[in-house]
């Protein structure tokens, strides 16, 4: 049980109860859908790109709790980064949520992506916390369409 | 082996407490609570009987069949031949050669997908399947389809899943060369009325290919009765191994349908120009098959028909109707699938809560339930749902078990409130 509290932190329940900046984006310079077979979920992620970096960035589709408060998460945390930067982020929160990084990090240092960092007891949700992140990282990329799998 | 209880020969119920003895990995704890496994619609759990008869055959009867002049050969080919025969027997089916081991229902559906296909079908003919399909029932033919240029026809559904039978029939017509068709839904339980759709499909020559891997554990089959064409379904659903499954196919058919996969075991003679093949079910068991998955499939069969079809569906039936009240009376929860006639798969959602947050959360009371699409993403579609949770019972559940699982949504509920 104390697992599954680790797992559905305030934040997060937070975040899939409103989830922020959720809503398509018409004139978006970059976008992609991630899609996870296991489950079916789907996401579209939006970003605007301006010469500064991620202008705006935003999200759509289905998804559980874990999904949902991830991509919601991701939109605040990686806003104003440039592509090289949102990329670099992409590959230490992957870390963060696989248990490849040291488990040693302040909340402060990785923000509050650290909440999700319960997921790495539960093997088969890993992939909800990621997906959004993959979408991500295919827009920026310029691919169209990623799987989880 | 092992006999099956007394009691459980003359009760006109089940004794659960007693079945449940016989199933050594139901004394599961999953950290710390016990196993209440409601996940049976993916793969039922497997009798003692059955694990001890695998175990027999690799440590007293193994060897490769049809091939070796030597006694351990003798005997694995006879017992091999001995589960046809059984399961033949277990489905009325009056010929053994028209049971065909495969390795599973995908299994058996791509083969007559493929083989009936190459054979039967071409261009501008029609193939028809339901919107209910399990993905395994749906793509083979979908792509059977494409690569022959016919047409793919889908029987649609109303909004509570039950097929529209007088789009079916205005679908049939003489370019259709087959209808293949889910005798139970996996995603939410509907009972197709299949005697019905076979004779319709027959009334026009047409022959049909019925996806048993859910009526299979539940109901009693008969596939002379129902005059289908075709009959798929997995082992391990029906409390046997995994791996090993059956196609039972119509003589006529069979006879007349090209190899599937070709190799060892399939031939009467071959020369550098060409190759002769045997007879079914030979020609369709390509390669050293799973002789002790195929001979602990038989021993499965035992132990339902010790156990009794009637009873355990007369069981089912009441646990069935336990959960759909009981779940049914729970604030915010979803059942899907409200046909008039039902199976022991219970498919729900709870308002505002994916059904993978229900699973990992039920998880955690030691409940395993199934959460997804189900392989059925056309249906999902068509109910404009991502997913769903599904319950799906046998005859070792209990009412308490059901109860857990109501305790378990009710927790859920008011966690994401």
């Amino acid at each position: 049980m104390d697992e599954l509290f680790e797992l559905y932190q305030e934040i997060i329940l937070d975040h899939n109860k409103r989830p922020r900046n959720y809503r398509p984006m018409l004139e978006h310079t970059h976008s992609a859908d991630g899609q996870n077979p296991v489950c079916g979920d789907e996401i579209t992620v939006y970003v605007r790109m301006s010469s500064d970096g991620i202008e705006d960035i935003s999200f759509q589709g289905e998804g559980c709790a874990i999904s949902k408060a991830s991509a919601s998460l991701m939109t605040r945390q990686v806003k104003g980064m440039s592509i090289e930067a949102a990329i670099e982020e992409f590959r230490r929160v992957q870390g963060i949520l696989t248990g490849s990084e040291s488990v040693d990090f302040s909340l402060e240092e990785v923000g509050d992506i650290a909440s999700l960092s319960g997921v790495r007891r539960f093997p088969a949700r890993v992939k909800c916390a990621t997906l959004a992140w993959h979408a991500l990282k295919a827009a920026l990329e310029g691919t169209e369409a990623i799987s989880t799998e | 082996m092992r006999e099956l209880g007394q009691n459980k020969r003359l009760n006109v119920g089940i004794d659960v407490q007693s079945v449940r003895k016989d199933f050594p990995i139901l004394e599961t704890n999953i950290d710390g609570k016990p196993l209440v496994y409601l996940d049976n619609a993916a793969t039922a759990h497997k009798p003692e009987v059955v694990i001890l008869r695998e175990t027999e055959f690799y440590t007293h009867q193994n060897a490769n069949i049809h091939r070796g002049i030597h006694r351990l050969s003798e005997i694995a080919s006879d017992e091999y031949e001995r589960a046809r025969r059984r399961i033949a027997q277990f489905f009325n089916v009056a010929h053994a050669e028209e049971i065909v081991f495969v390795r599973g229902t995908t299994e058996g559906v791509n083969l007559v997908a493929n083989s009936f296909g190459r054979k039967f079908i071409k261009e501008g003919d029609h193939v028809v399947v339901s919107i209910l399909e399990h993905h395994s029932n749906f793509i083979p033919w979908q792509q059977m389809a494409e690569e022959r240029g016919a047409v793919f026809q889908v029987i649609p559904m109303d909004d509570k899943g039950v097929l529209d039978l007088e789009v079916y029939e205005a679908m049939l017509s003489e370019r259709t060369k087959i209808v293949a068709l889910t005798h139970i839904s996996n995603a939410i339980g509907t009972v197709n009325p299949i005697k019905e759709m076979i004779q319709l499909a027959h009334a026009r020559g047409i022959p049909v290919l019925i996806d048993g891997a859910q009526s299979t554990p539940h109901m009693k089959v008969d596939v002379t009765d129902l005059d289908c064409d075709f009959f798929v379904f997995s082992g391990h659903k029906v409390f046997g191994p995994t791996g090993i499954g059956v196609l039972y196919g119509k003589e006529r058919w069979l006879d007349e349908m090209p190899p599937y996969q070709v190799g060892g075991g399939t031939i009467r003679t071959v020369t550098v120009e060409e190759t002769e093949f045997l007879d079914p079910p030979a020609k369709f068991e390509a390669g050293t098959p799973n002789i002790g998955g195929a001979i602990g499939l038989a021993t499965a069969f035992d132990y339902i028909e010790e156990l009794g079809m009637e009873r355990i569906m007369n069981y089912e039936n009441e646990l069935y109707y336990y959960a759909r009240e009981k779940l049914g009376a729970l604030p915010g929860l979803v059942l899907w699938g409200d046909g008039s006639e039902i199976a022991a798969v219970l498919s729900f959602g709870i308002e505002g809560v994916h059904s993978h947050d229900i699973s990992t959360f039920l998880d955690s009371e030691g409940v395993a339930i199934r959460a997804g699409h189900h392989c059925a993403k056309p249906l999902m579609s068509r109910l404009g749902i991502p997913g769903t949770a599904r319950a799906s019972f046998c005859f070792y559940n209990t009412k308490e078990e059901i109860d857990h699982l109501a305790d378990g949504i009710l927790k859920i509920s008011k966690f994401f409130s």
